[in-house]
């Protein structure tokens, strides 16, 4: 069976971290990580970007691009898809074409900051 | 797990929310401090065993009204008091305290702190330590650190500053669309002006100052998440995360700035720029440039040049003359007319300073750039001159040695000539 783990926290919290307080909470990810690779193979792992940083395109025939607030709190994250884009604009085109087959809630694009492919991992 | 330091970056992330909402509960800054404070000592207690509350903020303005209302209480100031029971009892009122509280009251709530600690009456200094104390909960001797003065000194400036702000009021009623937006753009301003305080700083101050940045990077975020359809606000974070991004390269081991040009470009933060450069791609879909989108455009493309010589100085001279159009000043034609030299030379760019010679007379960098011109154009006499002129304005040593090079150079060539 495949599983995602998805990581939530309080993104003020962690946006306010000093860079020697990121690192180290990363390095105690990467520690985890290890744990983990030694039982069970990884798929890609990424870190996203604030959603400081985010789009939203609310589904619909003719999708509306708010810069936030995000999905309601009575939404669930049901899916994401990964993709490579030239530009927030090709990003955004994609999101749409994914928001026109439904009526409600909608597609977050969020910019990647950092991706490890399954290949590196060790 | 044994570490709490998550109790102590949730109390810090929620800090600016409480303290407005006491805030306009209280009508008084000192009170609504104390009152935080008092919340923040219960949640060290109650957190570690019952884990974070499902709205932090909720559940500290909540606990904070109760303790100062208790405190005002026993100063027999006040008589009407709500019932302790029901105040006591969290786990009914935590979620209708959050309902109530929409993402609107706390906005409004954090913009007046902001705001008030941007006071025009206060001077700039003032406005920073405010924001400082008070919005990010730095304390004192932290950022007499940070500012290089006496703790005693700092701590009577705040209250200073604090008794100002007091005698001159503060208004508690919700903003208008308009007083909003106006004061969005004095917080902003004051954000901008923390973080150069903190990356201005060389020499053994900028290992001390650096934290001023990340703070004003902090309030940045705040702002952002407050207002995420303002595109000034895009810009201003993404010109901070720049700028934040180049601080490995930007001093020597001597601690001396190194100019962007000179710079060691592996050095820089790569994910902080790719940060920025989202932001900006965000904020450009407005179609709204303002300064700091300006600003964080230009600092974008020298983050997309690999080296100095691949610099678009063509597209960073566009961006200048936006900037001169929507913020004329005759220090942006002095930055402008250097992108100029890039790219169409330095005739050009001198043609287009000569004009700011009564304008920037005792200004450092116009002397300095004039006399780079005048050098590349083979003028030695002139240029000479026009760095003696720079180096009488020099505000360090380290801008009045840097020049001095020039001179040495110019020394030198002119021993090489013939008699």
């Amino acid at each position: 069976m495949l599983y995602a783990l998805l990581c939530y926290n309080n993104e003020a919290a962690v946006c306010g971290l000093s860079k020697e307080d990121d690192e180290a909470m990363m390095s105690r990810v990467r520690a985890a990580e290890e744990k983990i690779v030694a039982k069970s193979k990884f798929g890609p792992r990424l870190r996203l970007m604030p959603t400081t940083a985010a789009t939203f395109v609310k589904a619909g025939q003719d999708p509306l691009v708010i810069d936030g607030p995000f999905a309601e709190t009575k939404e669930q994250l049901l899916g994401f898809w990964i993709v490579d884009c030239a530009s927030l604009e090709d990003a955004i085109e994609a999101g749409k074409h994914l928001a026109r087959e439904r009526e409600f809630g909608g597609v977050e694009v969020r910019p990647i900051s950092a991706y490890v492919p399954p290949a590196e991992a060790t | 797990m044994n570490d709490l330091s998550w109790i102590d970056q949730a109390l810090s992330a929620a800090r600016p929310q409480v303290v407005g909402a006491l805030m306009r509960y209280f009508r008084d800054l000192d009170t609504a401090e104390e009152a935080f404070q008092e919340a923040c000592l219960r949640a060290l207690k109650n957190w570690p065993q019952k884990g974070p509350p499902r709205d932090p903020a909720a559940w500290l303005i909540f606990v904070g009204r109760n303790a100062g209302v208790d405190d005002i209480r026993k100063r027999g100031r006040q008589q009407a008091l709500p019932d302790e029971e029901t105040l006591s009892d969290l786990d009914d009122t935590e979620p209708s305290m959050a309902e109530r509280l929409d993402n609107a009251d706390y906005r409004d709530d954090v913009l007046r702190l902001l705001f008030i600690c941007c006071h025009p009456d206060l001077p700039a200094t003032q406005q920073i330590a405010m924001a400082l104390r008070i919005v990010s909960g730095l304390t004192v001797p932290e950022i007499a650190r940070a500012f290089l003065v006496s703790e005693a000194a700092m701590e009577q400036r705040i209250t200073r500053a604090k008794r100002k702000v007091a005698a001159a009021g503060v208004e508690f009623e919700t903003p208008s669309a308009v007083d909003r937006v106006e004061r969005i753009a004095t917080v902003t301003a004051m954000v901008y002006l923390l973080f150069n305080e903190g990356y201005s700083a060389s020499g053994g101050e900028a290992h001390i100052r650096e934290p001023l940045c990340d703070e004003a990077i902090r309030l940045g975020y705040l702002l952002l998440r407050m207002y995420p359809g303002e595109p000034e606000l895009m810009g201003l974070v993404a010109l901070m995360l720049f700028q934040h991004a180049r601080v490995p390269a930007r001093l020597d081991a001597e601690g001396e700035i190194v100019l962007l040009d000179e710079q060691d470009r592996s050095l820089w933060r790569g994910s902080l720029m790719a940060e920025a450069a989202a932001l900006i791609e965000k904020a450009a879909r407005h179609n709204r440039p303002g300064t700091y989108q300006l600003q964080a455009a230009i600092a974008y493309e020298h983050a997309k040049a690999k080296q100095a010589v691949d610099t678009d100085w063509r597209a960073i001279d566009q961006y200048y003359q936006m900037l001169e159009t929507l913020q004329p000043s005759p220090v942006i034609t002095l930055n402008r007319a250097v992108a100029v030299s890039k790219h169409a030379g330095a005739t050009d760019a001198l043609q287009l300073i000569e004009p700011l010679s009564g304008s920037l007379e005792g200004y450092f960098h116009f002397h300095g750039v004039r006399g780079a011109l005048l050098l590349e154009l083979g003028r030695s006499r002139e240029a000479r001159a026009a760095f003696e002129k720079a180096i009488s304005c020099a505000n360090t040593t380290a801008e009045a040695s840097h020049i001095r090079r020039h001179l040495d150079r110019l020394q030198k060539g002119a021993e090489g000539m013939p008699a």
